[in-house]
């Protein structure tokens, strides 16, 4: 009986620790508040990164000729885990984020967690933007809260079980949520530039990498193709065999559209050149520069 | 416009056995040619405007005369319904087409709006050029970004 009673015990104790460590594990962890008290965001270098990051593909309204400047949450992104909705993130502060600090806009940029402490689903691509320096995106807080309010009201995921357990998502984190670049070796300074504005902000690997069954990108497949994450159809490879673009007709793509074959871009694409094509020719070409060399890992 | 109308009664006409492929299909190899003619004549305005070519004031205007005229082909006959991606193998042409014929109307006015102003400015030096390539490729992306299946 004794035996019994120290097993039973020793389950009991090992339940409250496996319980206590899933607690941890998957609880919401933001920056340390030291970071944000001690930038001070600049509005006009924001623009440059919300085009770089890409935010309006995603957050602008999805009927044709909506404002690319007013985030009121359009595009929809149907997965095998439900239904995702880009949420408004204008300045509204009832439906927007308006109300948010630049501590709180950080976090919920560069860590994935929302001002009430929860997770945000990967979805939004905080896990590219972790890789940011914080200081772009306090910019960007500066910036996008001069841009219009508007009151359209967010509508909620359509997910189902687990998937609907946003505390999940701490596992989903410590498994996949890693901040250095996954690019690394011998690179010259515009490849480093390049893969600063492709990995941390344009967040090509988003769409571009395959992810595996629970969403997590493949990072051995970076870039070389991936099934549609929304939809039927396949996203191309920008890296591997059969990508065999140059420089020149990569930027020159990011720039105005066309492809070497002078085919236009159509797809999700559309919305990525018309943020990304409007960055300096010179950043076009360091990401052309990046994405080669993406291609020799 | 007549053109969504013809198209609703041309559905009448065909019956295809789904999937089939494009090259069995007449008209949707008909219709394929026509945008590959398109980007013929794009490779040269865009190719001058990418900086790939010289610019060469007679090559651009016969390429915007071109686009013009390709831009006008009657397309009443080319979007028969069951010829879409789920129809048919090797289209991109998703089915929101024929749910939204007004829309698919509208933006191939756009297109032909576009191809308008730029044979107006293609003889007129690069920085003419460049402009009215940019909306031509802006209106053939806006359809592509709404009616053309990821590759």
């Amino acid at each position: 009986m004794k035996r019994l009673g120290y097993l039973v015990l020793g389950l009991g104790v090992a339940g409250v620790a496996g319980v206590a460590l899933g607690w941890y594990i998957t609880q919401p962890m933001g920056l340390p508040a030291t970071v944000s008290e001690r930038l001070t965001g600049d509005a006009q270098s924001g623009e440059r990164i919300f085009l770089a990051g890409g935010c309006a593909s995603c957050h602008m309204g999805s009927e044709d000729g909506a404002d690319p400047k007013v985030l009121r949450g359009g595009a929809v992104f149907e997965t095998q885990f439900g239904t995702f909705y880009a949420p408004n993130i204008s300045p509204d502060p009832d439906h927007g984020i308006g109300g948010w600090t630049q501590a709180e806009f950080m976090n919920a940029v560069m860590r994935g967690v929302s001002p009430q402490g929860q997770h945000y689903y990967p979805a939004f691509p905080y896990t590219s933007y972790a890789k940011a320096d914080p200081q772009d995106i306090a910019d960007l807080y500066a910036y996008m809260m001069t841009l219009p309010a508007d009151a359209t009201p967010s509508r909620a995921h359509d997910l189902g079980f687990p998937f609907n357990i946003r505390r999940s998502l701490g596992v989903w984190k410590a498994l996949y949520m890693d901040r250095d670049f996954v690019v690394t070796g011998e690179m010259t300074t515009q490849e480093t530039q390049g893969r600063y504005l492709a990995e941390a902000l344009a967040h090509c690997a988003e769409c571009h990498t395959p992810r595996d069954v629970l969403g997590g990108m493949d990072t051995a497949q970076w870039l070389q193709g991936a099934p549609n994450p929304s939809g039927s159809g396949r996203i191309p490879p920008i890296a591997g065999d059969d990508f065999t673009w140059t420089a020149f007709d990569i930027s020159a793509y990011l720039e105005t559209g066309f492809t070497p074959s002078f085919d236009v871009a159509g797809g999700s694409m559309a919305k990525v050149i018309a943020n990304l094509g409007q960055l300096d020719k010179t950043e076009l070409d360091a990401i052309a520069a990046y994405i080669l060399r993406a291609g020799q890992r | 416009m007549a053109f969504s109308k013809i198209i609703g009664s041309a559905a009448l006409v065909v019956a295809l056995a789904a999937p089939a492929l494009a090259q069995d299909n007449p008209t949707v190899a008909a219709r394929q040619g026509q945008f590959k003619l398109y980007g013929h004549n794009i490779a040269v305005l865009g190719g001058m405007a990418q900086g790939r070519m010289d610019y060469d004031a007679a090559m651009a205007q016969t390429a915007a005369d071109n686009l013009f005229h390709l831009t006008r082909h009657d397309q009443s006959r080319l979007w028969p319904e069951g010829t879409d991606s789920s129809s048919i193998m090797e289209t991109r042409a998703k089915a929101e087409i024929w749910e939204n014929l007004d829309d698919f109307t509208a933006k191939f006015v756009a297109l032909q709006e576009a191809s308008v102003a730029l044979q107006a400015a293609a003889g007129n030096g690069l920085d003419a050029l460049r402009p009215a390539v940019g909306a031509v490729g802006a209106s053939c992306g806006a359809c592509h970004e709404a009616y053309r299946e990821e590759s």
